[in-house]
């Protein structure tokens, strides 16, 4: 079963869909119950990538090469670092929470939706696998088509806009990855991601590359401006499309960056580290102040989200200024670190917000922010689960939000002191949207009478909001763990920040 | 005997289980449960705490500095969790714990009729292990954590009664202006990361002398000396912290929370977390005059202007507010001028009267069911004997007569600013001079208002209806009539007043040799030989009671207290008219305190509305007009516009298409044909 863990993973939860399709519309339990078991046996399985990985060695691991297509010297290959390590964990768990989440909520069709779901967890965790470039593409597509069913089909009035706008969005974007790609493998012979990576190219080259990728990965995360897909496909996707949606499938943008933006193209990405730091700041403070006047909560935590993806890319590319300029290779670590604790912790906040949102949306079918008001008062359970999760929305210590932000400041700081003064700005815009929207909310008396009939948590939502409030505690208050599995990969990427290849 | 790691963390985490308890387990446990437990946990770690200090000054032990676990560790940087253990700690572990303790007895008197009762106590718990874990700190990280962690406690007990509209805008608002503080603070601690390469405070401060003649780079040309930007950063975090102006805004609206709160975090602990950290930054805070004198003209800017907003005030509990922020700005001037140990002892006097002043205060507010309004008291010592000694011991510590607490920490203070020479000290010694007449001015109206006087309240038995002492009905009263007469509060409530009277009077007299010109700080407080002002004054000191008699001279600030004392006796006392005879003739002036200053309408005006205003603009004019407009549904638009043209073109009729064959066989001939010539 070792040998073949990666695949165990990618396919599991894909060929679980299946029986949970047949047992059809009529047997809508049925569907829950297997598709449950099945994210539970995914997750699982996943458990053992911990033990069968070896933190301190470092490097790719658990690697499986088969060939795929043979005339076009495309293979079937994965294997898994600490980051992707710790990005599948991140997914497998996510996908037992979506599908506890829907449980009832989802009431047409529930096995296609719940099939959907468990299609997408396999081909995320197959792009955090795949170490062929072709087949990172791959997944990377296909993962859509799943996201594009769910916002469609179970989403809201304007979906059509929206899972259009999502689409095309980031179809485009990947366009050009496509190309790069079909250029390296002109040039190298192989979508193999090792072989890329020492392939040489010339500035010019390398320059085409970073921004045909930048243009692909900045859409996923996604980056200013290019971020306007976000809002729109998060108000109309169901809770359980929008929890997906913000705590695994942007991190895949980061992680693209990781893969391809960082190896292949390493004096381009350094040349150009300038404006895509210049663009994570902006998220920071011009996200931020859109964020403080959004009047639907689910796009408030959308911009959010963009905001907080900032970090990641600040935290990545922050490295090239620090190991090329001032040869810090320490705080370059730091850095890079920060981005990937940031990745996984956004990925428990805003899978947690986008919960909480769901629970009240299906109180009341509202996400206005102005139909709510004093909700603490019929809903204290709730109320307290909302708070900490705002709370770590706003980066407090104890938190997991406050740990990778926290690292990306303190890097930042090393390279340039207005970097850091721009990134620690979130302490307090960040800190504006997320509590002026609990004190809309939360407090206050109640405003009407929708409002005093809301009932407080039951036990399923309760699990779900416990869950990742565990995880945003654990990992606030002891981080290294997560640095430690992550600390040799993030070495290595490191030391590839120096590389010059012209 | 050294101090066991395992004395330590029971310290820090008694009120912690006592937290969790009160609050996921309030309904099982109950009201007499919740309040029992957290009390336990308390006195536990009082009781460990007095036990530490005696051992870290008398029992010998040694300064205890060690991690716990480590909190990341990634090259050469490393962040821990861990206690360090000397003086400046120990003492301040006692006065967290003994203050908290005593709050938390008040507050079953206090609170209860609340129906949060059980919530208020496991927040109050919370509050203390944040502050332990802020002030037993030895690295940066946990301070920081221990910083934010009192922040959120605050936001949650400014907000507890979270139906009011004022509630829940203040707290958001203190959340927010302490968040500009932490903004600063986080780039300070990033600044120290950066030259000093270590989180942790031992290492940090050993290398602090490397820092001299280091610059950060702020533009190509202008370079800052290192040492002066991390400490003006870090400061920054105080001014939130400590409300030092212009962050001070956020104090006076944190009154919103019930009084216990207010005694506990926003007067004898959490605000003066900053003047705590400026304090342990001391090998840090002495290699910079300029952030000192930064340091010195906030502090005493502080002192003054915000005292002389409590001369206007009628909340009782607003009158104490503003003399903490005044208060805090004395601190915050004895760091400005290097005597970090008067600042910590005056921080240590402070905690005692002036939680004893709002624990009053709220014995009051009881008393009057819940009417907070000066106008409407007076002529309350008959009815309310114990609050009313004690608020007067309280008091006479507050505007420092001799041989009170307050006296010694607070003539020391004035006295070092008058003997140091560091740029802004003249400013400054006038700004402590004028705010000790100041103080008494607004201290004895307070006193003279509330239990002096006639009564200017009428109680009115025929509301029979039973429930008067919820918080909210004083809205079935008019301003100034009471369902019973004002009564004495229970024990529970006096108690703690008695316990805190004590130390507000004698605390002073037995410590101020020691802790002030003995070194008792030892190596945790650093001052430069030239620096140093408590140096050059302890070489006069003649002992406590010689200090206090010296203070009796009408020359100095006693000479103030005097006057201030007979000009608030003539008019409270005797001719009540002059107060608005006074008020009316200085108007403008009235205005301007009343409006405090307008600053809060300025932030307001600027952050709060501009900050909604710029959002909205980048929102539709950037996201939704440029980005979405003209890039996104622009070009979709552009693309259907480009299709429909081109669609004529395939308009199926045959005749159409062989005309456009004829045409381009005949441009593909005439063009081959132009290239052959």
């Amino acid at each position: 079963m070792f040998n073949h863990l990666l695949s165990l993973l990618i396919w599991l939860p894909i060929a679980g869909a299946v029986p949970v399709l047949l047992a059809g519309s009529g047997r809508p339990n049925l569907a829950r119950w297997l598709s449950l078991l099945m994210a539970i046996l995914t997750f699982a399985v996943s458990l053992f990538l911990i033990p069968q990985y070896n933190a301190d060695v470092g490097g790719m691991q658990l690697a499986e090469s088969h060939v795929w297509i043979s005339a076009l010297n495309v293979h079937y290959s994965l294997a898994v670092d600490g980051i992707s390590v710790a990005l599948i964990l991140l997914t497998t768990f996510v996908g037992i929470l979506v599908i506890i989440g829907a449980w009832d909520v989802i009431q047409d069709n529930p096995h296609q939706y719940m099939a959907a779901m468990l299609v997408l967890e396999g081909l995320m965790i197959g792009v955090f696998c795949a170490t062929d470039a072709l087949l990172f593409y791959v997944f990377f597509e296909a993962m859509l088509i799943p996201m594009f069913i769910l916002i469609g089909i179970w989403g809201g009035p304007r979906r059509v806009y929206a899972t259009l706008k999502f689409f095309i969005y980031t179809f485009l974007g990947s366009i050009f990855m496509l190309i790069g790609l079909i250029y390296l493998y002109l040039k190298a012979g192989t979508f193999d991601l090792h072989t890329l990576a020492t392939l040489p190219l010339t500035l010019t080259e390398q320059s085409w590359l970073f921004f045909a990728f930048l243009i692909a990965f900045a859409v996923k995360v996604p980056m200013v401006p290019v971020h306007t897909w976000l809002p729109d496909a998060h108000v109309e996707a169901p809770t359980g499309g929008s929890v997906v949606l913000a705590a695994v499938m942007l991190k895949i943008g980061g992680y693209g960056f990781l893969r391809f933006s960082l190896p292949i193209v390493p004096d381009a990405s350094a040349q150009f580290a300038w404006l895509v730091i210049l663009l994570s700041l902006i998220a920071v403070v011009y996200i931020g102040y859109v964020a403080l006047v959004q009047e639907d909560m689910k796009k408030l935590v959308a911009y959010s989200s963009v905001a907080h993806m900032g970090f990641v890319t600040l935290g990545i590319f922050i490295g090239f200024m620090l190991v090329r300029q001032f040869g810090n290779t320490d705080a370059a670590r730091l850095g890079m670190q920060g981005a990937m604790v940031q990745m996984i912790s956004h990925g428990f906040i805003s899978g947690a917000m986008f919960s909480c949102i769901g629970v009240l949306y299906d109180r009341m079918h509202t996400r206005m922010i102005k139909d709510y008001g004093g909700v603490i008062n019929v809903m204290p359970w709730f109320g307290f689960f909302y708070v900490l999760f705002a709370m770590a929305n706003c980066g407090l210590p104890g938190t997991s939000g406050f740990v990778g932000e926290f690292m990306v400041i303190l890097a930042s700081f090393s390279a340039n002191p207005w970097i850091a003064f721009f990134a620690a700005f979130t302490l307090i815009i960040g800190a504006a949207y997320t509590l002026w929207l609990v004190k809309r909310v939360l407090w206050g008396d109640v405003t009407n009478s929708h409002v005093a009939e809301m009932k407080d948590i039951n036990g399923r939502e309760t699990l779900v909001l416990g869950a990742f409030a565990a995880l945003v505690l654990i990992v606030g208050i002891w981080p290294e763990p997560l640095t430690h599995l992550m600390n040799s990969s993030v070495t290595q990427l490191v030391q590839l920040l120096a590389v010059h290849k012209v | 005997m050294e101090l066991s790691s395992s004395i330590l963390l029971t310290i820090a985490l008694a009120p912690l289980v006592g937290c969790l308890l009160a609050g996921f387990l309030g309904k099982q446990i109950g009201r007499a449960g919740a309040h029992s437990v957290t009390i336990l946990g308390l006195l536990i770690s009082c009781g460990l705490s007095f036990y530490v200090l005696y051992q870290i000054t008398a029992g010998g032990a040694p300064v205890y500095n060690h991690n716990v676990y480590t909190w990341f560790e990634i090259g050469k940087y490393t962040a821990s969790v861990g206690f360090l253990i000397d003086r400046l700690t120990a003492m301040m572990m006692v006065v967290v714990t003994f203050v908290s303790l005593l709050v938390h007895v008040y507050t079953i008197g206090y609170m209860a009729d609340d129906d949060g009762y059980q919530r208020f106590f496991s927040y109050i718990s919370l509050f203390t292990f944040s502050m332990l874990m802020l002030v037993m700190s030895n690295n940066f990280l946990q301070l920081f954590f221990g910083w934010e962690a009192v922040g959120l406690v605050s936001y949650l007990l400014i907000g507890f009664w979270y139906k009011r509209p004022t509630a829940i805008f203040a707290n958001l608002k203190a959340f927010l202006v302490n968040r500009v503080g932490d903004f600063g603070f986080l780039l300070g601690i990033a600044a120290i990361l950066y030259f000093l390469g270590t989180l942790d405070y031992a290492t940090a401060f050993a290398s602090a002398p490397t820092l001299v003649g280091k610059t950060l780079a702020i533009t190509q040309h202008v370079q800052w000396d290192a040492a002066t930007v991390i400490c003006i950063l870090l400061f920054i975090g105080a001014m939130g912290k400590s409300a030092q102006v212009p962050l001070h805004v956020w104090l006076p609206d944190s009154m919103e929370g019930p009084t216990p709160i207010s005694a506990l975090i926003h007067a004898a602990t959490m605000v003066t977390a900053g003047i705590f950290m400026v304090a342990r930054m001391s090998p840090l805070y002495e290699l910079s005059d300029t952030a000192l004198s930064f340091v010195l003209v906030i502090g005493a800017t502080g002192a003054l202007f915000t005292g002389l907003i409590g001369i206007v005030q009628n909340d009782i509990k607003r009158v104490v507010a503003y003399s903490t922020l005044s208060q805090l700005g004395y601190m915050t001037v004895a760091l400005g001028v290097s005597a970090y140990a008067g600042a910590v002892f005056h921080l240590m006097t402070h905690a005692f009267f002036k939680a004893l002043l709002f624990l009053g205060a709220g014995s009051v507010i009881i008393a009057m069911h819940h009417e907070q309004d000066m106008r409407y008291m007076g002529g309350l010592r008959k009815y309310m004997p114990i609050t009313w000694i004690t608020m007067w011991v309280g008091s006479l510590a507050l505007v420092a007569v001799p041989f009170t607490s307050g006296f010694y920490s607070k003539d020391a203070i004035i006295e070092a600013v008058g003997e140091s020479h560091r740029w802004g000290s003249g400013y400054a010694y006038f700004c402590v001079m004028a705010g000790a007449f100041v103080t008494a001015l607004y201290t004895f109206r307070q006193m003279y208002l509330t239990f002096h006087g006639k009564e200017r309240f009428t109680v009115v038995e025929h509301h029979g209806h039973g429930h008067h002492d919820d918080h909210d009905d004083h809205g079935h009263h008019k301003p100034g009539e009471l369902a019973h007469a004002p009564h004495e509060s229970p024990w529970v409530v006096t108690l703690p007043l008695v316990l805190l009277a004590i130390p507000s009077l004698l605390v002073g007299f037995f410590t101020v040799g020691p802790m002030l010109f003995g070194g008792w700080f030892g190596g945790a407080v650093h001052v430069n030989e030239v620096n140093n002002v408590l140096g050059e004054m302890g070489a006069h000191f003649e002992g406590a009671a010689g200090m206090a008699l010296h203070g009796f001279s009408l020359f100095g600030p006693f000479g103030l207290v005097l006057l201030a004392f007979a000009i608030q006796t003539y008019i409270y006392l005797f001719n009540p008219s002059v107060a608005d005879k006074i008020k009316s003739a200085l108007k403008p002036i009235w205005v301007l305190l009343d409006r405090k200053y307008f600053v809060d309408d300025i932030y307001f005006a600027i952050f709060a509305r501009g900050g909604v205003a710029l959002g909205r603009m980048f929102w539709k004019g950037g996201d939704a007009a440029v980005i979405d407009g003209v890039l996104i549904d622009g070009s979709a638009s552009m693309i259907q516009r480009i299709a429909s043209g081109v669609r004529r073109l395939q308009s199926g009729y045959l005749y159409h298409y062989a005309f456009a064959m004829i045409l381009g066989l005949i441009l593909l001939l005439g063009g081959y044909w132009l290239i052959g010539q």
